[in-house]
């Protein structure tokens, strides 16, 4: 209980925050959008290459989870400068729980991630996408279970970093392989063997692969049953990752 | 309200490959009982603020224990945040938040209801002159409101011991002197311990009951300022003789009431038409002196006597005054001393 209401408090500490700054809330709206009307025709012509029968079923997974990873992992820029002010110190030295002053904040990242996930799912609906409503939530679920593991990492690393500087080519030398081997816009079937065996290695390629199999409704698929393991795999880590890094002293 | 027994920090520092180990506190006895207000200072980097986290539970202690309002720092961590105020160096509320906001989160977190937390908070507000400023964004208001916010933030629980980390750095003299009258009245309205550092000797001077040195992480005195003054030996006696001719006769005449000096140097200085010495009590001793300067026609442009400051304090214990000891710290902006 008690974890809950400091939680809560420090979530609607981060909600209030954001709120002031709608630009920001606007941008993380603007992006799925704009990738769907963007990028989604590239797509419609390469149907019967990608082997699929509906592109923006195809492509709405992979948008949801590029979503998941980039929003997130920019979530720690926010937590240095917080820290620069004294906020995160002020916090410290209140009796509230360590681990609630991170869920707080990943709490934000995650409504914020639900929210841009909705509105993609649903201009997705519009555009033409066909997925049955169980694998759309399935699929959302493993969404957030991706953000919210980012969320964790990137406000671990900023507190470790302390450091803008530091973090951003941290984060750019970790996105762009995650980029180009989970298959996010682009099938990694159609690619080589050896680039296939590559990207066996990238945990979010599964994940990925998982989200497109819930929303053709393939429950039964082994890509389902992996990728959710791996996002339920990743959240854990980056929990304990980030609770770490609350919890040590000298943060 | 505190005892801490052996506190001892370990940093690591690279440079280049070179990883050494830095002890920024060593070995750091503490005794405060309740009700005081304790001045700890020191020059830049001595440990100051290291300590002071050890104390607050920001820090873990590499060696040694401390019991804080009562409670082990280590193992009661959880009971000592809820007994204690901390107001830090470097803020503690967000720029673009509203200052009352932040109050009442603060206030709540600390297990408060909302409504407490609110009227406790504008309570706060007006004592420290804030009126009118609960829903202001801090980034808008001038350095020593910003201040005075931050020890709304601390005070919000209504702690015992509150400690303040260089509360007035960088603020003007005006908004320094002011924020020295609510420090003051920490204990007078609320009686509450205040432990505060500071690197400004009459900022140390003027608060505390007790002044508690530190340098290179050691505790090297821990006493009343008077009591400290009193250790320097004596007070400045400083002739300005009008006659060149007569200095020396002067100097010796000054040597007889003086203090040996130390390392059995000549206690007395000569610098020009200057003759100065440490003098022991120089308000008994300095008539016999004038009339002796008189009987022997030695006469005088002027004659100042010089309490000594905590800075001739820190001199004696170190043989450097704070001042010097300041400058040759390692200037480092960025990075906060921890």
């Amino acid at each position: 209980m008690r974890f809950l209401r400091e939680s809560f408090i420090v979530f609607r500490r981060q909600l209030r925050m954001n709120l002031r700054n709608p630009a920001w809330v606007l941008i993380g709206l603007m992006q799925p959008i704009l990738y769907l009307f963007l990028f989604g025709p590239l797509l419609k012509p390469m149907a019967q290459q990608l082997g699929v029968a509906n592109t923006w079923t195809f492509f709405v997974p992979g948008m949801l989870i590029q979503l998941g990873m980039f929003g997130a992992f920019f979530a720690g820029f926010g937590l240095i400068s917080e820290w620069r002010d004294g906020v995160i110190e002020a916090e410290r030295v209140t009796p509230a729980n360590r681990t609630a002053l991170l869920m707080g904040r990943l709490w934000r990242d995650l409504l914020q991630l639900l929210v841009q996930a909705l509105v993609l799912v649903g201009l997705g609906y519009w555009v033409g996408m066909e997925a049955p409503l169980r694998g759309v939530v399935l699929g959302v679920a493993l969404t957030l279970l991706v953000g919210g593991a980012c969320a964790a990492a990137s406000n671990a690393l900023a507190l470790t970093t302390k450091s803008e500087d530091v973090m951003a080519p941290v984060i750019n030398v970790v996105m762009m392989p995650v980029l180009l081997l989970s298959g996010i816009l682009l099938p990694m079937t159609i690619g080589p063997d050896w680039l296939q065996r590559t990207s066996d290695f990238m945990p979010f390629r599964w994940i990925t692969d998982a989200v497109r199999g819930s929303f053709v409704g393939d429950f039964g698929a082994n890509a389902v049953l992996w990728g959710s393991v791996w996002a339920v795999g990743l959240f854990a880590i980056a929990l304990w990752w980030g609770t770490a890094t609350f919890r040590r002293e000298n943060a | 309200m505190i005892h801490a027994r052996g506190l001892v920090q370990t940093f690591q520092t690279r440079e280049g490959k070179k990883k050494t180990q830095v002890r920024a506190v060593d070995g750091v006895d503490l005794d405060v009982a309740e009700g005081e207000v304790i001045g700890f200072l020191g020059p830049n980097g001595a440990g100051k603020t290291t300590t002071l986290r050890m104390l607050t539970t920001l820090l873990r202690p590499t060696e040694g224990t401390a019991t804080v309002a009562g409670y082990d720092v280590v193992k009661e961590s959880e009971k000592v945040r809820r007994s204690i105020g901390y107001v830090s160096q470097s803020g503690s509320t967000g720029q673009f938040a509203r200052a009352g906001d932040e109050v009442i989160d603060h206030g709540m977190l600390y297990g408060m209801t909302g409504a407490d937390a609110r009227r406790r908070g504008q309570e706060l507000f007006s004592q420290l002159d804030l009126d009118g400023l609960w829903g202001r964004q801090p980034k808008t208001m001038s350095g020593g409101q910003r201040r005075r916010l931050d020890i709304v933030m601390g005070l919000i629980h209504e702690p015992t011991l509150v400690f303040l980390d260089e509360p007035t750095t960088g603020l003007d003299p005006q908004a320094r002197a002011n924020l020295w009258t609510h420090i003051a009245d920490l204990r007078k309205r609320r009686g509450a311990t205040v432990f505060l550092t500071t690197h400004y000797l009459d900022e140390a001077d003027a608060l505390s009951d007790r002044i508690i040195i530190i340098d290179h992480g050691k505790i090297i005195a821990a006493d009343t300022s008077d009591n400290l003054k009193a250790q320097v030996s004596g007070d400045l006696v400083d002739l300005e003789v009008a006659d060149p001719d007569l200095v020396a006769q002067a100097a010796k005449r000054l040597d007889a009431i003086a203090e040996t000096g130390q390392d059995g140097h000549d206690a007395v200085e000569i610098d020009g038409n200057h003759v100065r010495a440490r003098v022991q009590r120089a308000g008994k001793a300095v008539p016999g002196l004038l009339s002796d300067l008189r009987e022997a026609d030695i006469d005088l442009e002027s004659i100042e006597v010089h309490r000594p400051t905590l800075d001739d304090v820190f001199l004696t214990l170190t043989g450097r005054s704070l001042r010097d000891a300041e400058s040759s710290a390692p200037a480092d902006p960025t990075s906060k001393e921890n």
